[in-house]
């Protein structure tokens, strides 16, 4: 038992890799929002006028609103004056190739392990690189392009394809949605932006890197995904921070759209700076993702690793509208030391014969609070819809603790939801077994964690897959593997 | 906004009301229901009707049962009406020590002999309250006003309802059973407050019903308070019956010491709005709670089942299954939290609802909750909605059973499971037969009825 306890122990010691500042010069705005913030933020991007009203709107409509306390958090006052609502790093108008790009950030990124160099990668991914919400790079433009798809930078849409902008921002998650959103709808600065056209399957993952850099900014970025008929799009998503003693900020939304029977996979390995073992510093991660499965028989399945943030605030959700459309959502949620999650998953059943499933997976450790918070919502014309949820949560230690908060809600009779949940610790016949065959203490912690996440690792494309798995380890083990 | 004016409109009525009778309500009452009737009420005005805002009240509108202009019964109708003339005990074969509470107070029958054991008092909360204060010391310490607006309303009105004391180590052979009637000319708005004190070792079973005399709207809005002893062993039955127009609000909140075991089941049979809910706190190590609940719903009935049980102490056992059939334009609720508290380690919590609709206009919101603050722990929560198993269906057609006849099997299993729980033996055939017969689509109203309500 004692040895065990030292392995659990050992959980909270493991260190944040990421934690480096990395010295590039930042054009960073002075702190504080009001309407001329957000004015100066469009003026900076050289938004056309319908962004700026759009922004607008957003941020009258924000300044009514307040922050919303239903989570099972703990949430510190926020000072959102106190934060700089836009900081990029200093550049040239555009990179046109890797010797134009800044060095040090070349270098940011390799330490990171993020492919930027066309020419050295292999596992031929596109990627898109945020720092300090603003888009600094994205590969593989040209060979994407010949197919037709569009893979740029959030702000070179509005430029470039403002007729997709106007028709599809905000459709998803309205501006009003809630008090994150309607703040990142005011000041977002850049993002993502991804069109793949009727037909074409994306020869290749396309990912989305962000990086905070800048101290006292908040990040504010956006993605919109739109699918058209037949199209299938597998996405990536991963993110870091410095290590800093004080919090910041990082309010993203995620729209997807998918029309007839197309089908996107979005993956997360969130990895925002957890804040020390004792709790100082770390990211608020309030995000709002959504998708919505307009045609019939459309797919959106959501994948995430939550291993970051000091708070999650997080429900990647789907509104079935097309029959037959389908809603996945499968995730491991880690939370060690002073960390806090609340996160799960939102299925709206419009359209008939929809199917959704969620697999959450919790663990807990240190003094962590780890919620799963997720609604089923089947509407009365949702006939023959089915939906099982499943919510595991795993306790490492006495001290942290595991919620589930489910809603279901059916309205009609020839729909099916089932919802189950358990929470448990390790148990200790499970790991004398794993002794008695000669595998130690620590590796057997290891194994049965991973084994116990493995549902979900399973769903993430290869080369993610791989590095969530060194994430739960690192998170999880301190001495393990 | 229109909601929101109504609502203040609404509360107001009730603090209004309060302020009018104030003196009503003092008069006559004992200390112990008056020292905590100025506090109540300023944790009811600062509340309000909750609404549907409320977290703990989101799937429940009680605007419109709150509406109408009723009627408070603020004393005791001395009228000596033969109560048991008006109406008889819907669950023949069964012995019981009958008591009577008629609009909220208390009525004991001179006529019936029952047999309980010395030192068990069954009397009105009222003279209970003046006679013995010293058995109330914990009068609304597990009802809490700051936390239920509803539980508010009713300390600061309540005069009357039942109490029950079991002293040490005695064993009540024979169920109470409390009776519950609505009858009035006009509309009525009911307030019960209910006491039981159930010490080390006893043993008892009680029984409560529910029944509305007429068709007159009432509004019953009921508070329960049990404490279960070292050792002791309670089942509590709730049989609800009322008709369409009527609004059942029903709290019940129990504390558990070491090595108790309490169960409880709800049968909400009939009803235009139930709401109950039900809060256990375990409170000593090896406790054991269990928590059953059925109800059957049509037209445009609500059930709302709210359940907590707080795992406080280590080793404790608790189970929760809760059951409903809903039809026609019926819609249902369920509400359910266990919360284990750090440090009680050896926790088992399991908590189930199931649920059938039956028609497409039918609804169900389900929220099973689990709150885990300890690590050793074995808890689960489990929520279906849905219908009858086809492929069940179609083994039971398989072999000649036709359609009707086979869902009625199906339906008369799914419930069962519940009803085999009941212990007492009268009165789980009692409710099989009331089963049987609601799904049937019979009235399920009892046949011993003298109002032949339309309900």
């Amino acid at each position: 038992m004692e040895e065990q306890d030292k392995i659990l122990n050992d959980v909270t010691q493991a260190d944040y890799k990421y934690g480096f500042v990395t010295d590039i010069e930042t054009d960073i705005i002075e702190k504080g929002l009001n309407e001329d913030v957000v004015r100066l933020i469009s003026a900076k991007k050289e938004e056309p006028e319908f962004m700026l009203n759009f922004r607008l709107d957003a941020f009258k409509k924000w300044q009514k609103m307040k922050m919303p306390d239903w989570a099972y958090l703990k949430i510190p006052p926020i000072d959102l004056q106190e934060i700089s609502y836009y900081a990029a790093p200093k550049q040239g108008p555009k990179y046109e190739s890797m010797d134009e790009v800044d060095p040090e950030l070349i270098d940011t990124f390799n330490k990171l392990g993020i492919p930027l160099d066309e020419q050295k990668v292999l596992a031929g991914v596109a990627v898109d690189i945020v720092m300090d919400s603003v888009s600094v790079k994205t590969t593989f433009k040209e060979t994407l392009a010949e197919k037709g798809i569009i893979f740029c930078s959030f702000s070179d849409a509005v430029a470039e394809h403002p007729e997709l902008i106007k028709k599809y921002l905000g459709k998803v998650v309205p501006v009003a949605d809630n008090y994150f959103s309607a703040l990142n709808s005011a000041v977002f600065s850049d993002g993502s932006f991804c069109y793949i056209p009727k037909g074409v399957r994306c020869p290749m993952e396309l990912s989305t890197y962000f990086r905070i850099n800048a101290a006292n900014t908040g990040q504010f970025e956006r993605t919109l995904i739109i699918a058209d008929d037949d199209s299938y799009v597998s996405y990536l998503e991963g993110c870091t921070a410095p290590m800093r003693d004080e919090n910041q900020l990082h309010a993203a939304v995620v729209e997807i759209i998918t029309m007839d029977r197309a089908e996107v996979k979005y993956s997360t390995v969130q990895n925002w700076y957890p804040g020390n073992k004792d709790g100082v510093g770390g990211i608020y991660n309030f995000v709002t993702k959504r998708g919505i499965c307009r045609g019939e028989s459309s797919k959106i399945s959501w994948t995430q690793v939550e291993t970051g943030s000091a708070i999650t605030w997080k429900y990647p959700s789907c509104i079935l509208m097309g029959d037959n459309s389908v809603g996945e959502f499968n995730s491991v949620a880690v939370t060690n030391n002073y960390q806090q999650a609340d996160t799960g998953s939102k299925m709206i059943h419009i359209g008939k014969n929809t199917k959704s499933t969620i697999i959450s997976k919790g663990i807990s450790a240190g003094k962590s609070e780890n919620s799963y918070r997720g609604l089923v919502k089947v509407m009365p014309k949702a006939t023959g819809s089915r939906n099982f949820s499943q919510c595991d949560s795993l306790l490492l230690n006495d001290t942290c603790g595991a919620h589930t908060f489910p809603y279901i809600e059916v309205g009609n009779k020839s729909s099916v939801v089932e919802h189950e949940a358990t929470t448990s610790k390790i148990g200790e016949d499970q790991i004398f077994y794993c002794n008695q065959r000669g595998i130690d203490t620590e590796k057997a912690i290891g194994m049965i964690v991973n084994g116990y996440a493995k549902e979900v690792l399973n769903k993430l494309p290869m080369e993610f897959a791989v590095e969530a798995q060194k994430l739960l380890q690192i998170s999880l083990e301190g001495s393990v593997g | 906004m229109s909601v929101l004016v109504d609502k203040a409109d609404l509360s107001l009525k009730y603090t209004a009301h309060y302020n009018q009778v104030k003196e009503q309500l003092f008069e006559g009452s004992s200390e112990v229901l008056n020292a905590q009737r100025n506090k109540a009420f300023q944790n009811f005005v600062m509340q309000g009707i909750p609404t549907r805002k409320n977290e703990n009240y989101k799937y429940t509108n009680l605007n419109q049962a709150f509406l109408p202009n009723f009627e408070f019964v603020h004393k005791k109708d001395e009228k000596e009406t033969d109560l048991s003339e008006v109406f008889r005990c819907d669950v023949p074969q069964l012995n019981t020590n009958l008591a009577l509470v008629f609009n909220g107070w208390f009525h004991k029958d001179t006529n019936e002999k029952g047999d309980l054991p010395k030192g068990v008092i069954l009397d009105s909360l009222a003279s209970i309250s003046k006679e013995r204060p010293e058995l109330l010391e914990k009068y609304a310490s597990l009802a809490k006003t700051d936390e239920d607006p509803l539980v508010a309303l009713n300390t600061a009105y309540a005069k009357d309802g039942f109490f029950i004391y079991v002293p040490k180590n005695t064993i009540v052979e024979s169920p109470i059973q409390i009776i519950n009637l609505l009858q009035s000319e006009k509309d009525t708005f009911s307030t019960q407050r209910n006491f039981i004190l159930i010490e080390e070792g006893a043993k008892v079973q009680v029984l409560l019903c529910d029944h509305t005399l007429n068709l007159k709207k009432y509004l019953s809005n009921s508070v329960t308070e049990i404490f279960a002893g070292n050792n002791a062993e309670v089942e509590f039955y709730t049989l609800q019956n009322q008709h369409n127009g009527a609004t059942n609000l029903n709290s019940v909140f129990i504390e558990q010491q070491r090595d108790s075991r309490v169960t409880t089941h709800t049968v909400s049979l009939h009803g235009g709005l139930v709401r109950n809910n039900l809060k256990f706190i375990l409170n000593g190590e090896n406790a054991e709670a269990n928590l059953y609940g059925m109800s059957f719903m049509d037209k445009k009935q609500h059930v709302d089942n709210f359940t907590q049980v707080i795992h406080a102490k280590p080793h404790c056992e608790s189970n929760q299954v809760y059951k409903n059939v809903l039809d026609d334009t019926s819609s249902g609720a369920f509400s359910g939290q266990i919360h284990v508290v750090r440090d009680a380690q050896k926790t088992n919590a399991f908590q189930r609802n199931n649920n059938l609709l039956l028609t497409d206009n039918a609804n169900m919101q389900t929220k099973p909750q689990l709150i885990i603050d300890a690590d050793d722990v074995k808890c689960s929560h489990g929520a279906t909605v849905g219908q009858i198993d086809e492929e069940a269906l179609f083994y039971l057609r398989a072999r000649g059973i036709d359609e009707d006849k086979a869902r009625l099997m199906m339906m008369n299993a799914f419930a069962h499971e519940v009803v085999k729980e009941i212990k007492l033996e009268a009165l789980r055939d009692r409710i099989d037969e009331l089963v049987d017969k609601r799904l049937q689509g019979e009235v399920a109203r009892c046949h011993d009825c003298a109002y032949n309500c339309d309900c």
